[in-house]
């Protein structure tokens, strides 16, 4: 009896599943018997707003920005981490605490080496 | 199917249809037009989606940004030589099938500005145009009368056969020649395979004598 109670969600499942797949599964028949693709240079174009691209995509960016995404995760993963640790905090072994001190060391290390690179002096 | 039978049918509750119907009446209810306009027609046509005139009661509404997702090109305004060649990507750049509806005078012939050095002289040079809206600019109800005409060019069209339209025959093109910029005009000026230009005609009384 146990494994007849799941069996409204399977059928639920192959329902939906069939529901996705059977549009696609339709055009592509479609497609198949009637409607024959029709690609081309302009139509497998990546830019779609009537001008030809130009130049690579694969452009080197000045990464200006890493420094921020440093100091951000430093304070806001150290923040949703932290709160978890302290309320488990007297459950905790050694090895729990020592990983969590490692984890902690790293983003500090992060902060640190911010520190020194000035960034968190207001310009 | 015999079409007496049909009535017979639908007269006692049952509607009988053939895959042909269903899927002309499919494509001509939801006609996507590619989000675009080019001069003071496409006022016209914006007009046309709101709320007075409501386009959406045609299944015509969602007008798209991208000519990924579009059905319809209305080529509302004036073409310039310079724009030309980026309507005619975009056309290219829509999935079949595909419908142009050319509005207005100047997308039909180039309009006031006919004699102009930078006005391109009806884009059915470059692209095949289906429906043709007269008018400078031509009134919503002029658009809407042309959008009911394309729905029914699309419903007598023919699923199989030598008939069949452009998008369920392999052999036909999908993609159209992009006119580029020469030294004194768009090259080629005209796409041969869509367009010729009519024959000269000498109607001056002296050439017929």
């Amino acid at each position: 009896m146990g494994s007849d109670q799941y069996l409204p969600i399977v059928v639920l499942l192959i329902g939906a599943i069939g529901f996705a797949v059977a549009p696609l599964v339709l055009a592509w028949l479609w497609a198949k018997k009637f409607s024959p693709a029709k690609p081309g240079h302009d139509k497998n174009a990546v830019y779609e707003c009537g001008l030809e691209s130009s130049g690579d995509a694969w452009v080197q960016f000045k990464p200006g920005y890493y420094l921020y995404a440093i100091i951000f995760l430093v304070f806001d993963v150290e923040a949703v981490f932290l709160l978890p640790f302290a309320t488990a905090f007297t459950g905790f072994s050694i090895g729990d605490c020592l990983a969590m001190l490692v984890f902690i060391f790293l983003l500090v290390a992060g902060l640190a080496w911010a520190w020194q690179k000035n960034v968190l002096t207001w310009a | 199917m015999d079409e007496a039978l049909k009535t017979e049918l639908s007269r006692q509750g049952i509607v009988a249809t053939t895959l042909q119907d269903l899927y002309n009446w499919g494509r001509r209810s939801s006609l996507w037009p590619l989000n675009f306009g080019l001069a003071c027609c496409a006022i016209e046509m914006i007009a046309t989606t709101m709320a007075r005139y409501d386009m959406a009661r045609f299944g015509a509404e969602v007008f798209r940004p991208s000519p990924r997702q579009a059905d319809l090109m209305i080529v509302a305004g004036t073409i310039t030589k310079k724009m030309a060649p980026q309507v005619v990507r975009l056309y290219n750049q829509m999935p079949e099938p595909k419908y142009v509806i050319s509005m207005g005078a100047c997308a039909i012939s180039g309009g006031p500005f006919k004699q102009g050095y930078n006005v391109l002289k009806g884009i059915d040079r470059y692209i095949p145009v289906d429906i043709y809206i007269p008018g400078c600019p031509p009134r919503p109800e002029a658009l809407i009368d042309g959008l009911m005409a394309l729905q029914r060019k699309i419903d007598a069209q023919q699923l199989t056969g030598p008939t069949r339209p452009r998008h369920l025959n392999a052999d036909e093109p999908s993609e159209f020649i992009v006119p580029s910029f020469g030294a004194h005009d768009l090259e080629p000026s005209q796409n041969p395979g869509v367009w010729q230009a009519p024959p000269l005609v000498n109607i001056s009384p002296a050439a017929k004598g």
